[in-house]
């Protein structure tokens, strides 16, 4: 993908809002800026056509303003990330909503799943229910915005893109096969302004009676035998798995052979 | 003889005798069982009677069967065991006190392995909870799954209308939102997975305010253990309404046979889509790493014509791999190779080109669907293994192929223009 693709006249005047949140390192546990969030950030510097005045991108988070590791999204190339000061109790859904309708985003990026706390992926969701918006999950990439359409790439797993048309305004969550986001540079990121605006949001009850513990090993399923029988045990233990034998085509010509794998592979929807 | 009243005179049945000395024949287990209750003794130990264990041969010689119905297969060919099914028990609810509704992906119209684990968790918790529930798959799409039954499904509400087809994320929930309207299911189960699952599982609780469990992977009806902080941590929490199981969550239905009866929903409104599905892009299937490849087109010692087999993978939009002699040979790249040493493969689709299906190689692609065969041996592992087998050689039929699959990309290229003029 040539990065001169996309329509930068059109986009100049789109509000873009990335959601960020803090990460951690899944092997060593240390804060870090979260993978699909930093690539969120990514996605919406090149909507902006990278020449980003400050006001088309950007950068909210709902937290703790004192967060060192915040700074490292500002470090990507923004002068400043706008903060909703909140207690880390508290459930960022309502002023995050408040925020995105009176700010007048057109595209709202946040991460599929966050790297701390319930990590369930609803914000999104909550946030598109909430203001009446569509949502795209799971998005590789944002093709194109014309008259008030865009055209994004979706991921598919099997390394599969789908593409959606989708009017603006809309969420999406980027996915992590969205392009990787660029380095972080430690000076222009300790220069950043912190934009903090305090906010009141009601304390989320419902999470405090749960109970957090680091993540046991799963066990792995076994191959359970369910043999009623010595012969049956031994049977299973030795015997090669073997399909009940599928149909065999011996002695049709190449052309009809051909033409049942063709008509499998289309009914497998392989073929496309 | 007269002299013998009638209660001493032995009447023989010569049918049940028959049946008797006959361990094949479908009545012979309940005729040599019919009399034999369960006998305590004095202490109320069980008793056996050693006269009542097995039958008499047809030469008159008592025989005892050790083999348990084992034997049924074994003088004749091997097809002859796989061949006899066995019919599983039928678990039947009539009127259900409540319902768990089960969104099962779907994939290729098929249950995955995901889903039938999503189904196995509802009847867990159907256990768990008082009353008897029902389990009802919501499907969405085409449907070319045929054994619904055995997966566990009691109901079946089958959506297979137009509107659904394809990515309708909204129409699919409003669906969803009549089925809760409709049915109160006392748990939703989505599969937290990225063929929709978890995407169609969301919306629905942001929409019915529920807040779900995701990656849940130990539950039971009153709590659930799932996985937060991109899976580094464990929340335990008392079990919501809308749960998102991980994979292997709970042990598929293998058991029982299920009703699986179908059932309709009232006419669910016509959404006005705000997302618009452009169907799939194509993306060059050489990108996509071996392992996570849909479609691959494999090449085995049984290729001769290297170029016929590359154009016919360009063709086809399939994924090239190879087994390990075309690899040692120098006709293909080391990381194209499938195998116990080479990829695992998960591939939906698996076409075998003159691969013999060496252990080696078999194991490599033991997690794929469909595998089609083209081979001149009919005898060999491969076409076993294989749901389609085609006897021949591999030029000739790739040939074939690369002439039909040439037709319809014409075709499809026609048709395209058609639609965009
Ligand atoms: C330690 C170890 C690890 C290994 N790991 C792997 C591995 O990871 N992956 C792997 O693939 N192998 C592996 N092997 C090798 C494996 O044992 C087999 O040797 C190999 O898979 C055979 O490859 P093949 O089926 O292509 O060739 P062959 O066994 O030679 O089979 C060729 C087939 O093509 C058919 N054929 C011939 N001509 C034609 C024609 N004109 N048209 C159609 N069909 C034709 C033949 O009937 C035959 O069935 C390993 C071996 C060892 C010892």
């Amino acid at each position: 993908m040539q990065p001169n693709q996309f329509n930068v006249d059109a986009a100049n005047k789109l509000k873009i809002v990335s959601l960020v949140s803090v990460g951690k390192h899944p092997q060593s546990g240390r804060m870090r800026r979260a993978d699909q969030d930093s690539r969120a950030v990514e996605l919406g510097l090149k909507l902006t056509g990278d020449n980003h005045s400050g006001e088309s991108l950007v950068v909210l988070h709902a937290g703790d303003p004192g967060e060192p590791n915040l700074r490292s999204y500002a470090g990507m190339g923004l002068k400043s990330v706008r903060v909703l000061q909140l207690d880390p109790a508290a459930d960022a859904i309502l002023p995050l909503g408040q925020h995105l309708q009176q700010c007048g985003a057109d595209i709202v990026l946040t991460g599929v799943r966050a790297e701390s706390g319930e990590s369930s992926g609803m914000v999104p969701y909550q946030l598109a229910e909430k203001l009446g918006w569509p949502i795209v999950p799971r998005v590789a990439d944002i093709v194109s915005v014309k008259g008030g359409v865009a055209e994004v790439l979706q991921a598919l797993p099997r390394g599969q893109r789908r593409s959606v048309m989708v009017k603006l305004p809309f969420i999406a969550s980027v996915d992590s096969a969205a392009p990787e986001a660029r380095q972080s540079a430690f000076g222009p990121a300790s220069r950043a302004l912190m934009d903090i605006e305090v906010v009141s949001a009601s304390v989320d009850d419902v999470r405090q009676a749960w109970e957090e513990a680091a993540a046991r090993k799963r066990p792995k399923r076994l191959k359970v035998v369910k043999a009623k029988t010595a012969a049956e045990r031994f049977k299973a233990a030795t015997a090669k798995s073997q399909g009940d034998g599928g149909k065999v085509m011996k002695n049709e010509s190449a052309a009809e052979q051909a033409q049942a794998i063709f008509d499998l592979l289309k009914e497998e929807g392989v073929l496309r | 003889m007269s002299a013998h009243n009638s209660q001493d005179l032995l009447r023989r049945d010569p049918r049940a005798e028959w049946i008797a000395r006959n361990r094949l024949h479908p009545l012979h287990g309940s005729v040599v069982s019919a009399d034999m209750g369960e006998v305590r003794g004095p202490t109320g130990l069980l008793r056996k009677n050693p006269h009542k264990v097995g039958f008499i041969g047809p030469n008159g010689i008592k025989r005892i069967d050790r083999l348990k119905g084992n034997a049924a297969g074994a003088g004749k060919g091997r097809r002859s065991s796989a061949a006899q099914d066995i019919q599983l028990p039928l678990h039947q609810v009539e009127n259900p006190d409540f319902y768990v509704v089960v969104v099962p992906d779907m994939v290729g119209g098929r249950l995955t392995a995901h889903d039938k684990d999503v189904i196995g968790q509802a009847h867990k918790l159907i256990t768990g909870a008082e009353g008897n529930g029902a389990v009802l798959a919501v499907c969405f799409g085409q449907s070319k799954e045929e054994h619904f039954d055995t997966a566990g499904v009691d109901r079946l509400l089958l959506l297979e209308d137009e509107c659904y087809e394809g990515y309708r994320p909204e129409q699919r929930l409003a669906a969803l939102v009549q089925v809760e309207s409709a049915y109160k299911p006392q748990f939703w189960l989505f599969p937290d997975s990225v063929n929709g699952g978890s995407d169609l599982g969301s919306r629905l609780a942001a929409r019915i305010g529920e807040r779900p469990a995701v990656q849940a992977w130990l539950v039971d009806s009153d709590s659930t253990v799932c996985r937060g902080a991109g899976g580094t941590t464990d929340i335990t929490r008392s079990t919501p309404r809308l749960l998102m199981l991980a994979e292997e969550c709970a042990d598929p239905i293998d058991e029982t046979r299920h009703e699986a009866l179908p059932v309709e929903l009232d006419s669910v409104p016509a959404v006005i889509a705000q997302l618009q599905d452009r169907g799939q892009v194509a993306v060059d299937p050489n990108a996509i790493s071996l392992a996570e490849a849909e479609f691959i087109l494999s090449a085995g010692n049984g290729i001769h014509n290297w170029d016929q087999f590359h154009s016919a993978a360009a063709v086809l939009g399939a994924t090239e791999g190879a087994s390990r002699v075309a690899v040692d040979d120098g006709f293909m790249p080391r990381f194209r190779q499938v195998g116990a040493t080479g990829t695992w493969v998960t591939a939906r689709v698996y076409l075998a080109v003159g691969i013999s299906g060496a252990i080696q190689h078999m194991q490599g692609i033991g997690q794929c669907d469909k595998v089609i065969a083209i081979n001149t041996d009919a005898g060999c592992d491969m076409v076993k293994r294989a749901a389609l087998s085609v006897i021949g050689d591999s030029e000739a039929i790739l040939g074939e192929l690369i002439k039909l699959a040439e037709d319809f990309r014409a075709q499809q290229s026609a048709g395209g223009d058609r639609d965009a003029a």
